[in-house]
């Protein structure tokens, strides 16, 4: 049918490479969502803190995440960086890069998150002798995981699809910088780019379904 | 500050990016929402199960990075189906693409939140499944899938930086090329980042603007 | 003991209580009528120091609910209150919504604090719900939930603000009965409440409230027979019809 021998044998030969290059791409997923969380948590505290320039910062923060390509974000944390003298490894700045690009997502998930859950939910937690932190804590912020959980899951799926970007800035351990070697060594493009697709498909839906299971367990109301 | 050993011919040089960056994305928002509202109704009228595989390649689409998704479609088209075409046209048919595959779940989305009953009530009045399409569902979709469609549209600008991976020269490679050869990244980035960010941040609030007003009545 | 003492409370030009005085001994259950803007909501809300005053103050047994050094938290498991939106936390199955703050501000231990939930919520005719989620649950039900979740801290006072106010008509009933209920049990009651027929028969004094001020206070019959204030006497040939 083609004028073309698919060699997919030499593709799958490379699969436990591959593999390896997958777990690298997990962990920067990973560790920049957990970064990334815990910065969003930080910039919707500054936005709610009442102080202009901590609001500033968070507001700038959020709107160039969210306004810019991640590829561009990855150039700042690299070239940008760089030129303060300040040189990142390719895992660093690919993985700050994303960071930043979930941080700026998920503040603005948190803070329509926080905005949802009306103000009497408080009152009432604090009207049964809760302090601030209890109701915030016990009332507040359960309702707001299940509120921000779809988002979160959604953007943990672009922080995987984000790794792809590190080859650009020189990374060559994850899942796709490994198939790019591989491609310079063996030129079967196609047959070593379908296979990473096929990984990349297969980690993107275990974690949509293991989410889907996830919120079915913790949101039964 | 303005030392700096940026020619107008860079500047010439990072504008044509900018121009490519706004061709790409027209011309693939244009025809990827064509598709995604084909895709899209199809979806809805065909069901979960007859639609399995128009549901299966869009979300193929949205789940591997389209980095892999734009060098697959060029090593197809090329090495395998010999067809000789240019960067551009492959970058042009993979973001159509991909602009559909996300368009598709706006339409459907924008269709399924129509209330049963009014389109109950205009079938009751003896409406076509055409005229209530056209007369009730159209505009009450559109509404809702506005905002989200606004959203997807600076999503494949911002996407367009990757198409550099099939020869084409948009802002970023532009941006890029230039920090290789004057060693000022910092200047060039903020240009380039600026560029995004005037087009992309007033469309997004005019779209958040959008999505407020109409959710208030 | 609860005494308000000239309580003044603006919120910015509108000043909604101008002045009240009212001392509500123990076991006693009063309740406060009036249009709305009258300002008898906001009063509930500052005897349970959600909101603050502007001048006068509130003693509850003594202690000064707006004094700096008032631990509120802990002054407010002696009072508990229920709104007129119940505020069901829709997280937590309705066992839960009653065990949480007995447990997490009390410090119970969950045995405990269940027990002392499935009693309070068998007592206002849940005992069949605890596992329910407040989502499937009416308003009445949800609202006679928020009682029992009061309840469980074992307060000393309750304070009633519009709690039928905000339910369909056929399930008023089944609340206001409760009330009535702990009103006999000997519960310290300040009830704000449009339904004059509870305020008639429940009540040991009936305070009427008219732009921020109390306008008349007296026995029920006083009030509902006998009204002193031609703002009570229009009032209640208003609301009769």
């Amino acid at each position: 049918m083609f004028n073309y021998t698919f060699q997919w044998k030499q593709a799958f030969a490379r699969l436990p490479q591959m593999l390896d290059g997958a777990a690298v791409t997990m962990q920067i997923a990973i560790l920049s969502m957990v970064l990334g969380i815990l910065l969003a948590i930080t910039l919707t505290m500054f936005r709610l803190s009442g102080s202009r320039i901590l609001s500033a910062i968070a507001r700038t923060w959020v709107e160039v995440a969210r306004n810019t390509p991640a590829l561009f974000q990855i150039y700042m944390m690299h070239f940008g960086l760089g030129s303060f003298g300040l040189h990142l490894s390719p895992f660093l700045s690919i993985l700050l890069g994303i960071t930043f690009n979930n941080a700026g997502y998920l503040a603005e998930n948190f803070r329509g998150a926080l905005k949802a859950i009306p103000e009497t939910q408080t009152r009432a937690a604090r009207s049964l002798g809760f302090g601030a932190a209890g109701a915030f804590g016990y009332v507040v912020l359960p309702q707001m995981l299940r509120i921000a959980f779809l988002p979160m899951t959604n953007q943990m799926v672009w922080a995987i699809l984000m790794t792809s970007l590190g080859v650009t800035v020189g990374m060559n351990a994850d899942l796709y910088g490994v198939v790019q070697d591989l491609n310079a060594l063996t030129f079967r493009t196609f047959e070593l780019f379908a296979l990473a697709a096929v990984i990349f498909y297969l980690i993107t839906k275990i974690i949509t379904i293991g989410a889907r299971l996830i919120a079915a367990r913790l949101f039964r109301y | 500050m303005f030392d700096t050993a940026l020619t107008t011919a860079d500047f010439i040089f990072l504008a044509k990016g900018a121009g490519m960056t706004i061709v790409v994305t027209a011309i693939s928002v244009l025809i990827g929402t064509v598709l995604g509202v084909i895709f899209g109704v199809l979806r809805y009228q065909l069901g979960p199960i007859w639609a399995a595989p128009l549901i299966f390649v869009l979300d193929i689409c949205r789940s591997i990075p389209l980095l892999i998704q734009l060098v697959l479609t060029n090593a197809f088209l090329g090495t395998i189906l010999r067809l000789n075409l240019s960067g551009f046209t492959v970058a042009c048919i993979v973001l159509s693409m991909y602009t559909a595959a996300y368009c598709a779940e706006i339409v459907r989305g924008g269709i399924e939140a129509v209330p049963a009953t009014t389109r109950r009530a205009a079938r009751s009045l003896g409406m076509t499944w055409g005229q209530d399409m056209r007369e009730i569902v159209l505009p009450l979709a559109t509404r809702i899938a506005l905002p989200s469609w606004i959203g997807l549209a600076l999503g494949v600008m911002k996407d367009s930086a990757l198409v550099y991976v099939v020869q084409v020269t948009e802002l970023l490679k532009s941006t890029q090329i230039l920090i290789t050869r004057l060693q000022e990244p910092m200047l060039l980035l903020l240009i380039c980042g600026a560029f995004y960010f005037v087009i992309s941040f007033p469309l997004a609030r005019f779209g958040g603007y959008l999505e407020k007003r109409w959710s208030n009545d | 003991m609860i005494e308000i003492e000239h309580v003044r409370k603006s919120f910015g030009q509108l000043e909604v209580l101008k002045g009240i005085d009212l001392t509500v001994e123990k076991g006693e259950v009063v309740t406060i009528i009036g249009g709305s803007g009258s300002g008898k909501s906001t009063l509930l809300t500052c005897i349970n120091g959600l909101e603050p005053i502007d001048s006068g103050r509130i003693l509850i047994d003594g202690t000064e609910v707006h004094a700096k050094s008032t631990d509120l938290n802990k002054l407010r498991r002696k009072v508990g209150i229920v709104f007129q939106q119940w505020n069901a936390f829709p997280h937590l199955t309705v066992l839960d919504n009653v065990t949480l703050a007995p447990r997490k501000v009390l410090g119970m231990s969950r045995a405990e604090a269940e027990e002392i939930a499935e009693r309070q919520l068998t007592h206002v005719g849940l005992g069949d719900k605890l596992k329910t989620f407040p989502g499937r649950l009416s308003g009445g039900q949800q609202q006679r939930m928020a009682i029992a979740r009061a309840l469980a801290m074992s307060p000393e006072y309750m304070l009633f603000d519009e709690v039928t106010s905000a339910l369909d008509p056929q399930l008023v009933g089944e609340v206001l009965d409760t009330l009535k209920m702990l009103a006999q049990e000997g519960m310290t009651m300040i009830c704000v409440t449009h339904e004059m027929s509870f305020a008639r028969d429940v009540s040991n004094r009936v305070a009427f409230f008219h732009q921020g001020v109390m306008a008349e206070i007296g026995s029920p019959e006083q009030i509902f027979g006998d009204p002193q204030n031609p703002e009570t006497r229009k009032f209640l040939s208003s609301t009769r019809q």
